[in-house]
């Protein structure tokens, strides 16, 4: 079996647009999330969201493709673009390159545009181009078009771990041989009056009004999560091959693990149990025990239940040793992407490794007795990290972990 | 018959030339393609990387900027800028 990689990393968040960019500011602890601009949003139960303000479509897409496709595949386009030129842009056998590229929502801002037009305008009116633009999968299948790879290619849509089970997929398709290569990402760009509503309903929410505090993982008065835009990409490789060709290596993506939670179709299992299957499955698949763990990027959505629940599962999948272990929740910064966090995270997660640095949990101001870990408050920390892992959990009770080591040759 | 302001303010029947220039003008926009490249002459598929989809596309924007309906078989055969051309000037009495 072989050992897989990550060679490149495409971050574009509301934090910040490429590794650099990105790094910098989720170290320093600078909030992505702002007042509602996208839309007019007077009237509206929550007005704050992560929103990507300097990214122009047309740096990354012709004008004809942006004209053709959802937000969600420009942001997902310049992740791979990003991600791929932040690899060394590999020569590759393109039947042997897969991508696996994920969405929670997929093209709905697309879709309800063209539903307007059948309302007002008439069947005849729709665009030929709703379907394609509107479809989950859209973005797996415009990366694959963008760089000519036509190995293995799907997208899994699986709410807030889509991006996740993204990278843990394609990290299977390289370490059994069937692919050498993959992009694997998330994408989402939902901030919309309808989403906006859906979510509020839910009570799923923050509603404090402070753009840059309403996120707050772990703190006592965490009230929601944020909801927010973006994408991110990594390129995966197969171990050597990435040796052989003297590529800069961030780390080795050691075990996947998945699993449901089998309880709701949003609340999260309150002790956790799907959440510590996933993490004891990675950790298995990486052939390393809970002691070994030096850091975890949480989920941390910043709700009561999923913090609470997360905090439970990591002290029972890692016993005392979760006291030890540095946990921080980066959606203090960029807020909740959806099914791109993941693929983020687990970017994070590799330059947590790779940089000696991490990133804080912002606006961890007020201890809960049900969430009594290092949450690496407010201020980022400088530390040698071997073990990660990163943690996604979405609505329908899917739970995925992904595991990253420090690549030794 | 299509009417069309002039300098002056005073309305005119639509010329064929004038017709001509608006047809290519929202086709290069909704191509987006520059405005040079579509001429009469021009081939969809060949000069303007225009695929079926985007045919649509294009005849949608038409009928909307000039108020016709222009039905999928009378698009069967269409193959340049002129053959559109034409069929928007038959629809608004334009004379050739």
């Amino acid at each position: 079996m072989r050992r897989v990689v990550v060679t490149g990393i495409g971050p574009v968040t509301p934090v910040g647009i490429g590794v650099e960019d990105f790094w910098e500011k989720l170290t320093s602890g600078h909030s992505g999330v702002s007042l509602i601009s996208h839309f007019d949003a007077e009237g509206m139960p929550v007005r704050i969201a992560g929103e990507i303000h300097d990214f122009k479509p047309e740096d990354w897409l012709t004008p004809k493709e942006v004209k053709r496709t959802d937000r969600c595949v420009h942001f997902a386009i310049a992740a791979a673009k990003l991600a791929w030129k932040d690899a060394g842009e590999p020569t590759v056998d393109h039947a042997r390159t897969g991508v696996m590229f994920s969405t929670g929502i997929g093209g709905l801002s697309s879709l309800l545009a063209q539903h307007k037009v059948l309302l007002e305008k008439g069947p005849d009116r729709v665009s030929p181009f709703m379907v394609p633009m509107l479809m989950p999968n859209a973005s797996a299948g415009h990366v694959a078009m963008a760089f000519g790879f036509t190995g293995p290619n799907a997208c899994i849509t699986t709410a807030c771990a889509a991006g996740a089970h993204a990278v843990g997929e394609a990290f299977r398709l390289i370490k059994y041989g069937l692919a050498d290569v993959c992009i694997a990402g998330g994408t989402e760009a939902s901030i919309l009056p309808l989403t906006v509503a859906g979510f509020a309903q839910m009570q799923a929410l923050s509603r404090n009004p402070d753009p840059a505090k309403a996120s707050r993982p772990f703190d006592k008065h965490r009230d929601g999560f944020v909801l927010s835009e973006g994408a991110g990409a990594m390129v995966l490789e197969d171990a050597d091959r990435a040796m052989a060709r003297g590529a800069r290596i961030y780390a080795e993506v050691a075990g996947y693990g998945a699993s449901a939670d089998a309880h709701h179709i949003t609340a999260p299992e309150p002790e956790g149990l799907g959440a510590i299957q996933a993490m004891q499955a990675a950790l298995e698949e990486a052939g390393e025990s809970p002691e070994a763990i030096d850091y975890i990027n949480a989920h941390g959505t910043s709700t009561q239940l999923n913090d609470a629940a997360e905090t439970r599962a990591i002290k029972k999948a890692l016993g005392d040793h979760a006291y030890k272990t540095a946990v921080s929740s980066t959606k203090s910064m960029t807020g909740h992407m959806l099914g791109a966090a993941g693929a983020v995270e687990a970017g994070v997660a590799a330059l947590t490794i790779a940089q000696g640095t991490i990133a804080p949990t912002v606006n961890y101001e007020t201890p809960d007795q049900v969430c009594d870990l290092d949450y690496v408050p407010n201020v980022a920390r400088q530390a040698q990290v071997r073990l990660a892992l990163s943690n996604a959990f979405g609505f329908g009770g899917h739970n995925v972990v992904i595991a990253l080591r420090r690549f030794e040759g | 018959m299509v009417l069309k302001e002039t300098r002056k303010g005073e309305m005119h029947p639509m010329t064929m030339a004038e017709l001509q220039e608006k047809v290519c003008s929202i086709l290069a926009e909704n191509l987006s393609v520059p405005e040079g490249q579509v001429t009469p002459e021009a081939r969809f598929q060949e000069d303007l990387d225009a695929d079926s989809l985007d045919l649509v596309e294009a005849v949608l924007a038409l009928e909307e900027e000039f108020g016709v309906t222009i039905p999928e078989d009378e698009m069967e055969g269409v193959r340049t800028v002129g053959q559109a051309i034409n069929l928007v000037a038959q629809k608004l009495g334009v004379a050739a």
